[in-house]
C-alpha cells in the first residue's frame, strides 16, 4: 500500500494519512468536523479565534489544529470533557462582545456564529459588562458594514487582499478597540473598495452585508401606477435552490420566473438574452479592433467590481476596455426605450428591476455614465440572497411552484447567454460569435476547454483566417492583477482578455446564497456544480450562438439597425474615466 | 464609540516630503524594503509632528504598500500621532524609575488636568500628551518632557503648577 502515509491516532482510533497537512484538514479527511471560525481552505492561516483547539500527547497547551501539521504517531483528541469546555468558554467571550440580536439580525438562520454557539452547547448568556459599539457605515450603494456585529475573525482582510487583491480592509486599532475598517477609517463609498461583496460570502457574521432594497421594492410591486419589470441574471438560477436548501446545480429559472409573476412582476425578461446583445456588440467591437488594429487586447466590461476596479487601480487600460455596457445595462436600455415604445408607455412609469448574483451591480445601477436619455436604467438591483428572502417572505413556495417561462421580447437566450455566468463564458460566447461573423463559416467544435475550469488565469490560442488570436481568462481580481500586469509589460501578448471580479465568475458573486451547513463559502465544489448548471443549459439548447437568437435578430432589424450602429452606441456602449482614491496594486498576491 | 477618524488632508510640506521620499529611497535598496514601513513612518513623524493622511498617501505609493495596511499599522502602535500634535508636546516618562517613583500619579494628574488620554490634544489645541520611555534622567524622577525642556521631582501639585505657567504665557 501507500508507503509514504503516516499513521495518526484520533480518539484512539488509527488512522492512515498524508504526511504535510494539518491537524485539522486530517480530521476532516477522517470525519472529525473540528469547530473553527477564521480558519477559510482558500485563504491565508490567521489561527487566531483558537476555536480548532484540540488536544496532543505530548504538547502541554492545547494547539490550533488548523495550523498545527500532523506528524506521524501523533495521538490527537478533539472532544474530550475539558477541550470542549475550552473552546466553549472561547466561543462565550465572543458573545460576550456580541450584540444579543439574533431575532432581528440579518443573518438569522444562516449564521456560523450562532451555528456555533449552538454546536457548543451555549443556552444562556450572563454577561453585562461593558460591549462595544460603533455606528454603522451606509455610505456605499452595495456593502454595509456593521462592526458591531465582528468577531475579528479576519476573514474579510483576508479575502480582499489576498483573492481580491483589492486591500481595502484592514483591523485597525488593538485589543478591545480592534475595527475592521478602510484606510483612514473613511466611509465605504470614498474607499477602494469595488462592491465586489466577497467580504459579505466569507464573514461568519451579519458585519458585512449587502445594502438591501427588499422592502423598497416591494412597496412599489403595490404601485398601480408602475409597469413593473424584470430580468434574472444566468448565475441566479444555477445558485437561488440553495437557499432554499438544495443541494448547488439546479437550474431553478422556470421558478424564478413563476416566483416573479406570483410576487406581481408584469414583465419577467432574461439577462440571457442581453448576454447575447452584448456578444453582438462586444464580438463586433473586438473584430473591428483587430482589423484596424485598434487598442488591442480588448477587455471586457461587463463585471461591475473589475469596473470599479479598473478605474481606480488600471486607469491606465481605459482605453483597451470594452465599450459595450454589461447585460443588466444593456437589458435595462432596452426597456426603456425599445421595449417601452413596443407596449406605447412613458419609460418614466417603467420599474425596471435587475436580479443579480452580485452586490457591485448596485453600484453599477447608480452610475450617471450608464443613464439613457437622461434616465436611470436599472431602478433596482436585487441579489439572488434578497430574492429567496422576498420569495419566503412572500410565502411563495419556490421549490414546487409550476415552471413558467420568460416573456418575450427580452426573454429568449442562446446558450452562449448562458454561460456568461462563468468564467471564461464571455470569452468563448464572443469567440462563438466573432469567429462567424467573421469568416462566414461555422464553428464546429464550439467548446472552448482550455478556458474553462478554476484555475485562476487560463490561456489559449485560436486561429481566425490564418491569424492567430491569444486569449486570457482571469477571474478573481487578485488573478486579474497577474494578467493586467502581463498587458501592462506587453500589450501585443494578448488579443482578447476576459475579467470577471469574483473567484468562479457570476456563479460565485457576491450576492449568493449563504453556504450551507458544514459547508463554506466559495466552495469550489459547490462552484463546479453551478457551472454545470450553466454549461447544461448550453447544451439543451439548439441555438448556442448569439447571433443566431432570432429575437436578437429581431432587435436589430427593428430598432438598432445593426451592431456598433449610431444607435447601438447612444443605447449600448459608454465610458469609463479614472477614479480617486487611487488604488494600489501590492506585488506579493498568490495565484489561486 | 469614536475611532480616530482620518485627519485633515492639507497638502503637505514640499521640502519635508522631499526628506521623507529620500529617506524611502535608501530602503529601498534593501533586500525587504516592506521591513521599513515602521521606520518610514517614524520619520514622517519626526518631519510633521504627526501623519498626516495625504503623507500617508505618499508613503504607500512610494513603498507600494496599500493604504489599509499602512492604516493598520498606524492605528496599532501607541507612538503614532494621527492627529496634529498640540502647540506642546508633553512626554510623559513612565520608565521604570519614573514609574516606582510615582509617574503613574502625575499621569493621572496631566490626564484630570488636560481632559484628554495619552495620544490625544487638548480642545484648545494647547497641549498634547505622548507616553515615552527613560528620558535618561532618572536621578530626577519622576519627569515630564514639555518640547525639549525636562522637568523633574515632580508631584502632582507641582506639575499643575507648570502647566498653568505654559497657560499664562498662551495668554500673552
Ligand atoms: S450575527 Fe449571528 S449571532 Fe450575531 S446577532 Fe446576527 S444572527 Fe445572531
Ligand atoms: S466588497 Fe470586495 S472590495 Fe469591497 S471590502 Fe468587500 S471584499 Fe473588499
Ligand atoms: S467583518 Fe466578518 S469576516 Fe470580517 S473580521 Fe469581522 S466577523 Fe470576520
Ligand atoms: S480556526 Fe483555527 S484558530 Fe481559528
Ligand atoms: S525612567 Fe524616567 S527618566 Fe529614566
Amino acid at each position: 500500500m501507500d508507503s509514504n502515509k503516516i499513521t495518526i491516532t484520533i480518539n484512539d482510533q488509527q488512522y492512515k494519512v498524508d504526511p504535510g497537512q494539518t491537524v485539522m484538514q486530517a480530521a476532516d479527511k477522517c470525519g472529525y468536523r473540528i469547530p473553527r471560525l477564521c480558519y477559510h481552505p482558500k485563504l491565508s492561516i490567521e489561527g487566531a479565534c483558537r476555536v480548532c483547539i484540540v488536544q496532543i500527547e505530548g504538547v502541554r497547551n492545547y494547539v490550533a489544529s488548523c495550523a498545527y501539521p500532523v506528524a506521524d504517531g501523533m495521538k490527537i483528541y478533539t472532544n474530550t470533557k475539558e477541550l470542549r469546555r475550552a473552546r466553549r468558554d472561547i466561543v462565550e467571550l465572543l458573545l460576550d462582545n456580541h450584540p444579543m440580536d439574533c431575532h432581528t439580525c440579518d443573518r438569522d438562520g444562516n449564521c456560523e456564529l450562532q451555528r456555533l454557539a449552538y454546536s457548543m452547547g451555549i443556552r444562556q448568556r450572563h454577561f453585562e459588562g461593558e460591549r462595544k459599539h460603533y455606528e454603522k457605515d451606509l455610505s456605499s450603494t452595495s456593502v454595509i458594514r456593521d462592526p458591531d456585529k465582528c468577531i475579528l475573525c479576519g476573514r474579510c482582510v483576508r479575502m480582499c487582499s489576498e483573492i481580491q487583491g483589492v486591500h481595502c480592509l484592514t483591523q485597525a486599532h488593538r485589543g478591545f478597540n480592534t475595527v475592521v475598517m478602510p484606510a483612514y477609517n473613511l466611509p465605504f463609498a470614498e474607499s477602494v473598495c469595488t462592491a465586489c461583496g466577497q467580504c459579505i460570502n466569507v464573514c461568519p457574521t451579519a458585519s458585512f452585508v449587502e445594502k438591501n432594497y427588499t422592502q423598497d421594492l416591494f412597496e412599489k410591486l403595490n404601485d398601480p401606477d408602475l409597469i413593473t419589470v424584470a430580468q434574472v441574471a444566468p448565475s441566479v438560477r444555477a445558485a437561488i435552490g440553495e437557499g432554499f436548501g438544495l443541494p448547488p446545480g439546479r437550474n431553478m429559472e422556470g421558478q424564478i420566473a413563476a416566483t416573479l409573476r406570483h410576487m406581481g412582476f408584469n414583465y419577467v425578461f432574461d439577462t440571457q438574452f442581453s448576454a447575447d446583445l452584448t456578444i453582438m456588440e462586444e464580438a463586433s467591437e473586438f473584430l473591428e479592433r483587430v482589423q484596424s488594429k485598434g487598442p488591442l487586447p480588448l477587455i471586457t466590461s461587463c463585471s461591475s467590481a473589475w469596473m470599479k476596479y479598473m478605474e481606480q487601480f488600471y486607469p491606465d487600460l481605459i482605453e483597451n476596455i470594452s465599450t459595450a455596457k454589461s447585460p443588466m445595462s444593456m437589458a435595462s436600455a432596452m426597456i426603456k426605450t425599445y421595449f417601452a415604445e413596443k407596449i406605447k408607455v412613458d419609460p418614466k412609469k417603467i420599474l425596471s428591476v435587475a436580479f443579480m448574483c452580485c452586490t457591485a451591480k448596485k453600484y453599477e445601477a447608480a452610475r450617471p455614465e450608464l443613464e439613457v436619455r437622461g434616465m436611470r436604467t436599472t431602478d433596482i438591483v436585487i441579489t439572488t440572497r434578497e430574492l429567496v428572502w422576498m420569495a419566503k417572505s412572500a410565502g411563495i413556495d419556490f421549490v414546487n411552484i409550476k415552471p413558467e417561462k420568460f416573456d418575450e421580447p427580452l426573454g429568449l437566450s442562446s446558450g452562449a447567454g448562458a454561460i456568461f455566468g462563468v468564467t471564461g463564458g464571455v470569452m468563448e460566447a464572443a469567440i462563438r460569435t466573432a469567429y462567424e461573423l467573421y469568416t462566414g463559416e461555422t464553428l464546429i467544435d464550439i467548446e472552448l476547454n482550455d478556458i474553462r475550469g478554476f484555475k485562476g488565469v487560463k490561456e489559449a490560442k485560436v486561429m481566425l483566417d490564418g491569424q492567430e488570436l491569444r486569449l486570457a481568462v482571469a477571474h478573481g481580481l487578485g488573478n486579474a492583477h497577474q494578467v493586467l500586469e502581463m498587458v501592462r509589460k506587453d500589450r501585443s501578448r494578448f488579443h482578447f482578455v476576459e475579467v470577471m471580479g469574483c473567484p468562479g465568475g457570476c456563479i460565485g458573486g457576491g450576492g449568493q446564497p449563504y453556504p450551507l451547513v458544514n459547508s463554506i463559502p466559495l466552495d469550489e465544489e459547490c462552484l463546479k456544480l453551478r457551472a454545470q448548471a450553466l454549461y447544461g443549459l448550453d447544451r439543451e439548447k439548439t441555438i448556442r450562438r448569439s447571433h443566431e437568437n432570432p429575437d436578437v435578430q429581431r432587435l436589430y432589424r427593428e430598432f438598432l439597425g445593426r451592431p456598433l450602429s449610431e444607435k447601438s452606441h447612444e443605447l449600448l456602449h459608454t465610458h469609463y474615466k479614472a477614479k480617486l482614491p487611487r488604488g494600489i496594486v501590492s506585488p506579493e498576491l498568490k495565484i489561486v | 464609540m469614536a475611532t480616530t477618524q482620518a485627519n485633515d488632508a492639507v497638502a503637505p510640506d514640499e521640502q519635508k516630503l522631499a526628506q521623507l521620499k529620500e529617506f524611502i529611497a535608501q530602503t529601498r535598496q534593501d533586500e525587504h524594503p516592506d521591513s521599513f514601513l515602521i521606520a518610514v513612518l517614524h520619520r514622517a513623524q519626526e518631519l510633521y509632528g504627526y501623519l498626516p493622511v495625504p503623507v500617508m498617501d505618499e508613503v504607500a505609493e512610494a513603498m507600494g504598500i496599500p493604504t489599509a495596511h499602512i492604516w493598520g499599522v498606524a492605528t496599532f502602535y501607541h507612538y503614532f500621532n494621527l492627529t496634529p500634535p498640540g502647540q506642546h508636546v508633553i512626554s510623559i516618562c513612565l520608565g521604570t524609575a519614573c514609574y516606582v517613583r510615582g509617574a503613574g500619579q502625575i499621569l493621572q494628574t496631566l490626564k484630570d488636568e488636560l481632559k484628554i488620554d495619552v495620544g490625544q490634544v487638548t480642545e484648545d489645541g494647547l497641549f498634547s500628551l505622548q507616553p515615552a520611555r527613560c528620558l535618561g534622567a532618572c536621578g530626577l524622577a519622576p519627569v515630564v518632557m514639555i518640547d525639549d525642556k525636562i522637568h523633574g521631582d515632580l508631584t502632582p501639585k507641582k506639575m499643575v503648577q507648570i502647566l498653568n505657567q505654559y497657560r499664562k504665557q498662551a495668554k500673552k
